[in-house]
């Protein structure tokens, strides 16, 4: 029964699947003829959802409705005797002892009792709402069709949701009614069943179920003593293994949540080097996100200041390389010096170089920041700002590191090499190679310089950070779930998807330029194919909370993994739909670009990048945050990013629309004023959420622990002994 | 997998596989492009102040927010008569030993493109104010302010280029605003952005997404009038302002002008399509030829004058399309 009911599922899942596919085709043949279209996706989408919805609200329907047909059939059918037996067999104790007093008196009475008929009028009813719900969802399809390009009105689309609003509010409403409806008829069934049972019981039974039943009575009122297992002796704790009991815990502000279990054996020289990695990076990012406030804050008040190193077109790389060569990269490295060895079984072959990596990381980010508010700069490639000699330190910071990991790997005590480390070191190669092909100049007259540019800066977010922070999760998240991962094979098949596809997209961001169409063409196509890493990395790891997932409410890290897995899904594919030439006219050039980025950059990396650090310090510190300030880091950081990022796609899309209409530049920029403004406000909770953070790494790894009074005993007692000798 | 197991067999052929990607799709395609694309012959060279010009527009991040292409898509048209091509990149080269080419096409449009704008905006007095507060001529800017691109002096020499700035924007300083060689380069720089000619009249390529052409015959025949005010905001405004009354001391007022208020609308079409030096002595700087550069039609050209002629409080006669097309014309026979 079950299989099948899930056989029909997937059914279903393949037909919707299908009907969205053949939207999508619908959808670029248009986009040729009506210039319009492009605004209607959001519409369609919205449509499309709805009838998806109430697709599989009739499926739950029907199959309701056949568990009631199959009941009414089994009544009709039954075999009295058996079926009684059933409950006779399940009676309670004093079930048992009303019906054998009752028994005793064994006055008879009779009633007639009827059944069925009247189910073909449910059926009957049931049938005539699945039509008139189908032809509803055809209705809806059919006037988003046809109607075209007058549905790119604001008016129009405004109507349209509200028409859509009470006919949905209709829809739920009538399945309710129809699930009421469901339960009364099943109740109704029940109490026949009753009445019959009653009728059956009101014979008194023969000596044979009599006895049956006194036996039944006897096993069922059978009481445990409570000292079966622990005898008459008084409770002793001989091993020890109960410590720290707490009987007055307070009245606590926030719930508390499962302390991290110590790491025993972690090398005191890792655990410096991995707390600098992360201490270092969390100074970047306190710094990158103050500049990327203030600079967010120059859209509402373009007159903040006047001076030429704070000026908006010098801070804004400040902001960005800050955050990625100083925040993200720093705090990922520093993940990965932990989790290369562990899963390699074998400790760090080169401490030194690991140092020499970090120092010579932090020197890029201070010098080039510094050089970008000078006003030197690589000429204007996004991420590719800082000029040469200071990118170069970066990049042998990354061979030192990479070398330190092949090492340790080819020194590994276990066979396999676990997949974290082909995420980790790829990301490595990846960096340096992609880092090699921007910065060396025989490439890049003209044109070639733009085509470099636009492979590099999104290898530099999908290979080296994404690829990067994908090591780390299949590392840390079954971890701290305390579950394998779900399947090593999607992890593989995700790898080499990613490396296929994901090389391929860079141009995405020039399209409609004078780049070589074809390379416009195989960018988009190669976007397209970015949803098979994405799905097969994110069902992964969904997968793995399977049987787990009870276990987010008691942990601080496992929702920051969740949000970050979240974001990994919708982000990525939002990359996804960007790309298509259709959106790209509306979405192009826009701030829903600066949206996306941070959906991602923040969504999934910086999330991914916060859960390790949570995860990894206390292990090797033996220091935890105060769960309060943690609480308030990751739900700062998530209503600001929805914050920022939502009002400025929505904003953006319609400036976009503003611009296929031909308004005047400068509307769409009085235009944009609000949604700015709410960026600005999503913006400083972020930024808040990033002192509580740097707050919280503070107590986790320099903060003084509460004095314990025995130990502080002790240690008086041990003294005056001392003195006393 | 034995495969799998060898971290060397692994890491080459994930090393080998995205190198191979790598360059089909960014070294190969850079290197056929370089070697494809010569500069279009009628592009004029950048001179040694907008060279330097182009150096403080880098330093200064412009690209942050200026894009400089103009896409083959419809609505990129009022950026540019003409989609840009490869061409127009093909002089750019490495800057110098530090630092990298700059094609600086950008990949944000929070300000308006500049690939043209040396023709659509090439006034130096314009620009120079602009620079210093954009919010002294479009209030409603987001641009960052340039000041430190120049100086106070209370007696300004001779070869000193003098910007009219409003008091309100000197913040209490007295003097005179000075513009620095920086702020001089980065006009240059500006004014010389101009998409050049394609060579012996070659057809450029189509704008790809056509906008639907809204001004579709009435039933009754007639043709809608153009929206005259907003030709007027891109074209007009940023100069002469929303209110009409330009500034003060920079751009003339076309409120109660006489030339606007003409019956005779032949010098007005004039001005508007071949720019205007005539109120140089009350310190207005010369009108650049807004219509020629924009390539505004006769329509367009109407619909604005009409606009001119009917707000603010003016109220002169309406011109027709015909009647602007007929003075084109005969402005055109003058010429020669």
């Amino acid at each position: 029964m079950k299989r099948k009911n899930r056989l029909k599922l997937i059914r279903g899942l393949f037909l919707s699947a299908g009907l969205f596919s053949s939207y999508a085709l619908y959808a670029q043949s248009e986009a040729k003829r009506a210039y319009y279209f492009t605004d209607l996706n959001g519409v369609l989408l919205f449509l499309f959802v709805l009838v998806f919805f109430l697709l599989a609200g009739i499926w739950y329907l029907k199959i309701k409705i056949r568990e009631m047909v199959k009941m009414n059939r089994r009544l009709k059918n039954r075999n009295n005797e058996t079926d009684f037996d059933k409950y006779m067999k399940d009676l309670s104790s004093d079930q048992i002892e009303a019906y054998l007093k009752y028994s005793k008196q064994d006055d008879a009475s009779s009633a007639e009792s009827s059944n069925g008929g009247n189910n073909t009028a449910l059926k009957s009813g049931i049938v005539f709402l699945l039509l008139s719900l189908s032809s509803l969802g055809l209705f809806a399809q059919d006037r988003s069709g046809g109607k075209g390009s007058v549905l790119g009105e604001t008016g129009i689309i405004i109507t349209i949701f509200l028409l859509i609003i009470p006919i949905g509010a209709g829809i739920v409403f009538m399945i309710f009614k129809v699930l009421k409806l469901i339960n009364q008829k099943k109740n109704q069934l029940n109490l026949i069943r009753a009445e019959e049972l009653a009728q059956h019981l009101s014979h008194s039974p023969d000596a044979d179920t009599r006895r049956d039943l006194i036996k039944r009575k006897e096993a069922l009122d059978f009481k445990l003593t409570h000292s079966e297992l622990s005898g008459n002796l008084p409770a002793e704790d001989k091993k020890g293994l109960i410590t720290s009991i707490t009987t007055d815990s307070g009245l606590p502000v926030v719930t508390q949540k499962k302390k991290a279990i110590k790491r025993p054996n972690v090398d005191p020289r890792l655990a410096k080097l991995v707390l600098w990695y992360i201490g270092c990076a969390t100074f970047w990012l306190l710094f990158g996100t103050t500049v990327g406030e203030y600079v967010g804050i120059k859209f509402v008040a373009p007159d903040a200041d006047h001076l030429s190193w704070l000026s908006f077109g010098r801070l804004r790389p400040v902001h960005t390389n800050a955050v990625f060569w100083g925040w993200a990269s720093l705090g990922m490295l520093g993940l990965a010096y932990y989790v290369v060895p562990r899963v390699s079984n074998r400790e760090l072959v080169s401490f030194k170089m690991g140092w020499y990596s970090l120092w010579l990381i932090n020197a890029a980010v201070l010098l080039g920041s510094i050089s970008l508010m000078a006003g030197i700069n690589n000429a204007g490639g996004e991420y590719r700002e800082y000029i040469w000699p200071i990118m170069l330190l970066f990049g042998i910071g990354l061979v030192l590191t990479l070398i330190n990991f092949l090492k340790t790997i080819a020194r590994r005590t276990t066979k396999e090499i676990y997949i974290s480390n082909w995420y980790i070191v790829a990301a490595l190669i990846f960096g340096l190679v992609i880092s090699l092909v921007a910065y060396i100049p025989w490439w890049q007259d003209g044109l070639g310089e733009t085509i470099v540019q636009g492979y590099y800066m999104h290898m530099g977010v999908g290979m080296w950070f994404m690829m990067m922070t994908l090591g780390l999760v299949y590392y840390y998240l079954p971890q701290q779930l305390n579950r394998p991962i779900y399947s090593y094979s999607l992890g593989i098949l995700a790898y080499w998807t990613q490396i296929l596809f994901y090389t391929l997209i860079g141009t995405h961001h020039f399209v409609f330029s004078s780049i070589p169409w074809w390379l416009q063409t195989v960018a988009i196509v190669g976007s397209v194919g970015m949803v098979i890493p994405v799905v097969a990395g994110s069902t992964n790891f969904i997968l793995t909370f399977k049987g787990g997932w009870h276990k987010i409410s008691d942990s601080y890290t496992l929702p920051f993994y969740l949000v970050g897995i979240i974001f990994y899904f919708t982000g990525s594919l939002q990359g996804t739909a960007e790309a298509f030439r259709s959106t790209n006219l509306m979405w192009h050039f826009t701030d829903f670009t600066v949206a996306h980025s941070h959906l991602t950059m923040y969504g999934i990396i910086t999330f991914f990048v916060w859960a390790g650090v949570y995860t990894i310090i206390p292990r090797l510190s033996g220091k935890e945050a105060p769960q309060i300030t943690v609480g308030a880091h990751f739900w700062f950081a998530l209503i600001g990013l929805l914050f920022y990022t939502v009002p400025l796609m929505y904003g953006s899309t319609l400036k976009g629309l503003m611009w296929m209409e031909g308004k005047p530049f400068l509307d769409s920029v009085v235009f944009s004023a609000p949604y700015w403004l709410w960026r600005a406000v999503g913006g400083s909770l972020m930024w808040i959420s990033h002192i509580f953070f740097v707050y919280n790494v503070y107590k986790m790894i320099g903060g003084k622990a509460i004095v314990d009074v025995k130990e502080a005993a002790f240690e008086k007692l041990a003294q005056t002994s001392a003195g006393t000798h | 997998m034995e495969f799998f197991d060898n971290y060397k067999k692994l890491f080459s052929a994930t090393f080998l596989l995205f190198v191979g990607l790598t360059i089909l799709v960014a070294i190969l395609p850079a290197f056929r492009n370089e070697k494809n694309n010569a500069p279009l012959p009628n592009a004029v060279p950048l001179s040694e102040d907008a060279v330097k010009g182009k150096a403080v527009y880098i330093a200064n991040g412009c690209v942050a927010c200026h894009t400089q292409q103009v896409r083959i898509v419809d609505m990129d048209k009022t950026w540019g008569p003409r989609p840009s091509i490869a061409a127009d990149y093909a002089d750019m080269h490495r800057t110098d030993f530090w630092r990298n080419t700059a094609t600086l096409m950008g990949t944000e449009r929070t300000g308006p493109d500049l690939t043209n704008i040396g023709n659509r905006q090439p006034s130096l007095e314009w620009n120079l104010v602009h620079l210093y507060n954009p919010r002294i001529v479009v209030k409603e800017s987001v641009m960052p302010a340039y000041p430190w691109m120049f100086t106070l002096k209370t007696n300004p020499g001779k070869d000193d280029v003098v910007v009219n700035v409003p008091a309100e924007y000197l913040k209490g300083k007295s003097g005179k605003v000075v513009a620095t060689k920086q702020a001089l380069h980065l006009v240059a720089y500006l004014q010389s952005l101009k998409q050049a000619p394609l060579p012996d009249g070659r057809p450029a390529p189509e704008f790809l997404y056509k906008r639907e052409v809204k001004a579709l015959p009435a039933a009754d025949g007639t043709i809608p009038a153009l929206d005259g005010a907003a030709l007027y905001a891109v074209n007009c405004q940023s100069c002469h302002q929303a209110n009409g009354e330009g500034l003060q001391g920079a751009f003339p007022s076309l409120k109660g002008s006489k030339i606007v208020l003409d019956d005779n609308p032949e010098a007005m079409v004039d001005i508007i399509l071949h720019g205007y030096n005539g109120r140089e002595k009350e310190g207005f700087p010369p009108m650049p030829a807004i219509g020629t550069d924009n390539n505004l039609s006769a329509e367009e050209i109407a619909a604005i004058m009409n606009h001119e002629r009917t707000s603010w409080g003016n109220s002169a006669k309406e011109v027709t399309p015909a009647q602007i097309k007929e003075i084109i014309e005969a402005l055109k026979s003058d010429v020669k």
